[in-house]
């Protein structure tokens, strides 16, 4: 899933300062998996803000809806009824989520309280790790199943660099190093020929170097 | 010989070829290269100058072998793929080629986490081995990446450098097969001082056969004091120092410290000398360069052949 840390209370606090009615959006898929955009957390979010401008004495309406997701039309639609009673709009969906609001109600401001980052996974509650960048060219066949691209901190496609020390990456003693990985993978999958070839080099314009990038079926168009 | 390159000028003859590098400064004043060049006149066959060496912003590699070149030097140009696109490399290529400097030392480059500029973006828009081969086409094929033909091919002598104290050991000797296949014709090592793991990073060499078809130049560095050893030891990435070598540092007072670390640098090159496949010394003397002739003469390696 995409996953995204909420931006400080401070920062979002800021953004808000010339507001007094506030429509807080959440959504329902990746950033409620990973803890920051959900019921729950637009809940919270909704509290902190209300407290805080409490404490200068100050008011704010905020409204909390939770969206199915926000990058969809549909969902985005059913708070077109009442998205004119607010002043802004504060989203915790991902960024995509996020312009996909600004999109639609062009009139009002959007605002993102969240940092969107990576694409990963769960490895254990609580705790998210990427995987993929998005490169638009997968190699994952080549390399036992781990991304060179993404977890590996310089994107070698033939690594490891001289900086790699007892499995770790030389940026972060808890970053594994990702060659170490793809060098395991294929070992234990008897593989290790494969490391012998040399991967060429990149074409990168399938991934955001290329520029913004479209998908279209048309098989599925109306 | 395919190129200019005095590194390959000496291999060819069957010689021990002596290297060593130069650092450029945080600035733009020249004399610091050509006080540097001057401690190494007569005592290396060819110099190094690192680029933006730890990610911090130096003097260009490229200017300070220019500097080097014209106090008659045979430069090695250090590249990494850190901080530029393969169209910025390319050119550069050219350029060096244009200007009469005859090796290319292919890296990938430290991460930009350690330099004076994190916040930067890093490129790696290919790697140290695509790098190679690039250098490799450009020269011997006349050809550019994008497949399109080079007016004036650059003539450059290809070397990269190889860790056989990085992880994983196992393919540590593969990678290097990799870097000899896409067109390495000479090594650096990084700095010894696990000589058993180099012996043994050596035997797999020689089993691939890669010591002949790349000149593997065996890289020291002298420790200044156990300061520096523990660092080195416990801070910098791929880098091995066997407990005994601190102990040792260690074990000699303060001020004849660096006296200890420059006599262990000289009985490491005599040792590594004689492992068949080792081809020459790579004297890395960071901020020390004015020790590398002390090195060099101890060590008997001196004089070196004069540059034709």
């Amino acid at each position: 899933m995409i996953v995204a840390n909420r931006k400080t209370l401070e920062e979002i606090l800021g953004m808000l300062k010339p507001y007094k009615k506030v429509l807080l959006l959440g959504c329902n898929e990746c950033v409620t998996v990973c803890a920051v955009g959900g019921e729950r957390e637009v809940g919270v979010l909704a509290s902190e803000i209300r407290l805080a401008r409490a404490k200068e004495g100050q008011e704010i309406e905020v409204k909390e809806q939770t969206l199915e997701r926000q990058c969809d039309h549909e969902y985005i639609d059913q708070v077109r009824p009442f998205v004119g009673d607010y002043e802004v709009i504060l989203s915790i969906a991902c960024g995509a989520g996020i312009q996909y609001v600004a999109e639609k109600y062009r009139t009002k401001i959007v605002l993102p309280a969240v940092n969107t980052t990576f694409l990963g996974v769960t490895l254990e509650q609580g705790v998210w790790s990427e995987r993929c960048q998005g490169c638009g060219e997968c190699v994952l066949h080549m390399t036992g199943g781990v991304c060179p691209i993404a977890r590996c901190a310089k994107s070698l496609l033939n690594g490891p660099c001289g900086g790699s020390s007892n499995g770790k990456c030389e940026v972060d003693k808890d970053t594994d190093c990702g060659w170490q990985l793809i060098v395991d993978r294929l070992k234990e999958l008897g593989q290790l020929d494969k490391y012998e070839e040399i991967i060429p080099v990149k074409d990168w314009t399938s991934s955001r170097d290329g520029g913004p990038r479209k998908r279209i079926r048309e098989d599925l168009r109306l | 010989m395919k190129t200019k390159s005095n590194i390959e000028r000496i291999l060819e003859s069957g010689g021990f070829v002596v290297t060593s590098e130069c650092g450029p400064p945080r600035g733009a004043d020249s004399e610091v290269i050509r006080k540097k060049g001057n401690l190494l006149k007569g005592i290396v066959d060819a110099v190094n100058v690192t680029d933006n060496q730890t990610s911090v912003v130096r003097m260009s590699s490229f200017s300070s072998c220019i500097i080097l070149k014209e106090m008659g030097f045979d430069p090695i140009l250090q590249m990494v793929c850190r901080d530029r696109n393969r169209i910025a490399i390319q050119s550069d290529i050219l350029g060096a080629g244009a200007l009469g400097i005859n090796n290319i030392l292919c890296l990938s480059g430290d991460h930009q986490k350690f330099g004076d500029h994190p916040r930067a973006k890093n490129v790696f828009d290919i790697d140290s081995v695509q790098l190679i081969h690039t250098v490799k086409t450009l020269r011997d094929d006349g050809k550019f990446l994008g497949g399109e033909e080079v007016k004036g091919k650059p003539i450059l002598f290809i070397g990269a450098a190889e860790n056989p104290f990085a992880d994983p050991f196992e393919i540590r000797a593969a990678r290097l097969g990799k870097k000899v296949k896409a067109g390495c014709e000479f090594i650096q090592t990084q700095c010894i001082y696990n000589i058993e793991r180099f012996v043994k990073w050596m035997e797999m060499v020689r089993e691939r056969g890669l010591h002949e078809r790349c000149a593997i130049l065996a890289g020291v560095t002298p420790f200044k004091s156990v300061g520096m050893a523990k660092y080195m030891k416990n801070s910098v990435p791929g880098m091995d120092v066997p407990d005994e070598m601190i102990e040792r540092m260690r074990g000699v007072p303060k001020e004849k410290q660096s006296e200890e670390g420059i006599k262990i640098c000289v009985e490491t090159i005599q040792k590594v000398r004689e492992i068949p496949g080792v081809r020459g010394i790579h004297i890395m003397a960071i901020e020390w360069e004015e020790k590398v002739a002390e090195i060099a003469k101890a060590a008997g390696l001196l004089p070196r052949p004069q540059i034709a």
